[in-house]
């Protein structure tokens, strides 16, 4: 039996970690995500399901803290805003390099510096080109309600365990801090320790004289073993791009033009995509629901049938470029975006379709 | 003549190496402390027969591969987070041994905050501070613990007090929170002091097992390469000058 809630997409990240049976969350608060760990401290989960709850020092030690649990094969999670996810690039590129599974929340917020506590999309670079140091992909989920940022716990724990790869929700304080109604699941167990070692037989959970001893490390001295991890990492990555896009379409079937969006700017994007069509423009909306693997192919499918794209973001034109490496040239690509914590509205939007795309 | 044969026996054995040292070569210089340290870890390690509940954290440093020696479960760490990387696996896996393995500079300079927090919260876990007062890895470049006039290859004339500041003195820091219960400071340049920093260690590690809270054992080391010294000279430097700014002996036991 699904519950029915009504909370902020920040709550919701809470309660749905809880429910999935997550085992640590590690955090130090920033705005405009602070309720993650604060909802996270009433439900009091240690109680319950023995999940382990952490206010950490800093950004660099709660990523660190990850990769301790990630490394125990613990299901582990943290949530930050921009600025702290800057702090914990280093981290997450060593649990990239170790190859271990994690669950990081960006509740985005305007740059560059300490900037705004107001709603950007201005980390997509961050989340999808690596953000920290070496060749390595998180896997990024980008969720457009408070119901998908419940849902995308369970999703994300999923496919960083399957890869065994970092997974990041790239969420927006619009969603973080808008409330919704909210279907959950039910309580899952945790993992028994018994079912940690059977899944994750690679943690270090203390050598039983059953088996080699267990080391998580990203360090090969010698280049030759470093060349040889990075071929397995690219080749994990180029798995997750053949068989993890995840997309959604609106009004497509008939489009002469197209919107690009994700996250909030989706949202927006649909109204506008209503008005254009009461002026009896024929425009379609294409949301990428993974960022990294992005929806090239898809995107490029509708290069025969459409005159032009338009995407929106809530930074100077991030996401534009993929859009642009995806129809490489067939069909012209404009962005349209607000920066600094500024939120396009629906009318905005239509208007640059109507100027950057159809008139231009 | 006595053949080899008719002296290894079982009733003349007085020593061997410990089942949990790994038969890898330790990629340490001669006269090392790492070395020294290392091996009574795995003594302790073996005595307490915790071998199967035991998950070291190694740092960035001269001892990154510490891994490769001792025969437990390991886990690497960025430079510094050491004690963020085991308070996780700690908090998650209570049952477990944890202990973290780290230089000065690890320690006492770019993971300070990470050092005191875990101490601040009594994290159960056992901290093996290795003080050679120099960055051994990166080829001798001053350590917070550099201590005055001290020679390294970016303060060549020596420590400068005014311009460099004063070489820290973490461990009395750390014993200053409550949050510690153990802290305490030896050296491995005689057989004397190997001893008593084996018996320092394993109180240390048995202090999990109440978990009374964070237990921490410095080492005093030297650094042949670092200080640019022979390993005698090194063992001598250090206890004419090392020691008066860092006495050996127990901070805080309770
Ligand atoms: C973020 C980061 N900064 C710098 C380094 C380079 N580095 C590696 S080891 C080290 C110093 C190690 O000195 P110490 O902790 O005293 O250990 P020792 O090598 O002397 O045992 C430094 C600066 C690094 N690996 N990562």
């Amino acid at each position: 039996m699904r519950e029915l809630k009504l909370m902020k997409g920040n709550e919701a990240i809470a309660e749905a970690a809880v429910r999935y049976g997550v085992d640590g969350y590690f955090g130090y608060p920033i705005t405009p995500q602070s309720e993650v760990m604060e909802t996270l401290m009433l439900m009091k989960p240690w109680e319950t399901t023995g999940m382990v709850v952490l206010q950490a020092e800093s950004e660099v030690a709660s990523i660190n803290m990850l990769y301790g649990g990630a490394g125990s094969g613990k299901r582990v999670m943290t949530s930050s805003s921009s600025p702290g996810v800057s702090l914990m690039q280093e981290g997450i590129s060593y649990i990239a390099g170790a190859e271990l599974p994690c669950v990081i929340v960006n509740v985005v917020r305007g740059g560059p510096g300490l900037g705004t506590i107001q709603p950007s999309q201005s980390d997509y670079f961050q989340a999808v080109k690596g953000g920290g140091h070496g060749d390595y992909k998180l896997i990024v989920l980008a969720p457009a309600s408070v119901q998908e940022m419940a849902d995308f716990i369970g999703l994300a724990f999923e496919l960083a365990f399957k890869y065994r790869n970092p997974a990041m929700i790239l969420s927006d304080g619009v969603i973080g801090q808008m409330m919704e109604k909210v279907e959950f699941d039910e309580y899952r167990k945790r993992w028994t320790e018994e079912e940690l070692i059977k899944n994750n037989p690679w943690a270090a959970t203390g050598k039983t004289p059953d088996r080699e001893r267990n080391v998580i490390t990203s360090l090969h001295l010698q280049a030759v073993d470093q060349e040889k991890l990075n071929h397995k990492l690219q080749a994990k990555y180029r798995e997750i791009e053949k068989s993890e896009v995840r997309y959604e379409t609106y009004m497509c079937d008939d489009a002469e033009y197209l919107i690009v969006a994700f996250g909030s700017s989706a949202r927006i994007s649909k109204k506008s995509v209503e008005l254009a069509r009461t002026k009896g423009i024929k425009v379609g909306l294409l949301r990428p629901i993974t960022l990294f693997p992005f929806p090239y192919r898809e995107i490029d499918a509708y290069s025969e049938q459409i005159k032009g794209i338009l995407t929106v973001e809530m930074n100077a034109g991030q996401m534009v470029e993929d859009v642009r490496l995806a129809v490489s040239g067939k069909v012209k690509v404009e962005h349209f975006g607000r920066m600094g914590g500024m939120v396009s509205s629906p009318d905005e939007v239509e208007e640059a379709l109507e100027q950057k795309i159809i008139g231009g | 003549m006595i053949d080899i044969k008719d002296i290894i026996k079982p009733e003349n054995l007085v020593f061997k190496k410990s089942k949990v040292l790994t038969d890898m070569e330790m990629h340490y210089c001669p006269g090392c402390s790492h070395g020294v340290v290392h091996n009574l870890i795995a003594e302790v390690i073996e005595d307490m027969d915790i071998q199967n509940s035991v998950i070291g954290v190694a740092p960035v440093g001269c001892s990154v591969l510490a891994y490769n020696y001792l025969h437990i479960d390991w886990h690497e760490a960025a430079h510094g987070r050491a004690p963020a990387v085991a308070t996780a696996v700690k908090r998650l896996m209570p049952d477990k041994f944890v202990f973290t393995y780290q230089g000065d500079g690890d320690l006492a300079a770019i993971g300070t905050a990470e050092t005191i927090h875990a101490c601040n919260r009594g994290e159960d876990i056992t901290i093996v501070f290795i003080n050679n007062g120099i960055y051994g890895m990166t080829g001798g470049q001053m350590a917070p613990t550099t201590i005055e006039g001290m020679v390294a290859s970016t303060c060549p004339a020596g420590r400068d007090l005014k311009r460099d500041g004063y070489p820290i003195k973490i461990t009395e820091i750390l014993a200053t929170l409550p949050g510690t219960c153990y802290v305490t400071r030896q050296a491995v340049h005689t057989p004397g002091s190997v001893r008593k920093t084996k018996i320092a260690l394993r109180k240390a590690f048995e202090n999990q097992i109440a978990k009374k809270g964070t237990s921490i054992v410095e080492v005093v080391s030297t650094c042949n390469s670092g200080w640019r010294m022979t390993p005698v000279k090194a063992n001598n430097w250090m206890v004419e000058n090392m020691f008066p700014v860092y006495p050996l002996g127990d901070i805080k036991d309770e």
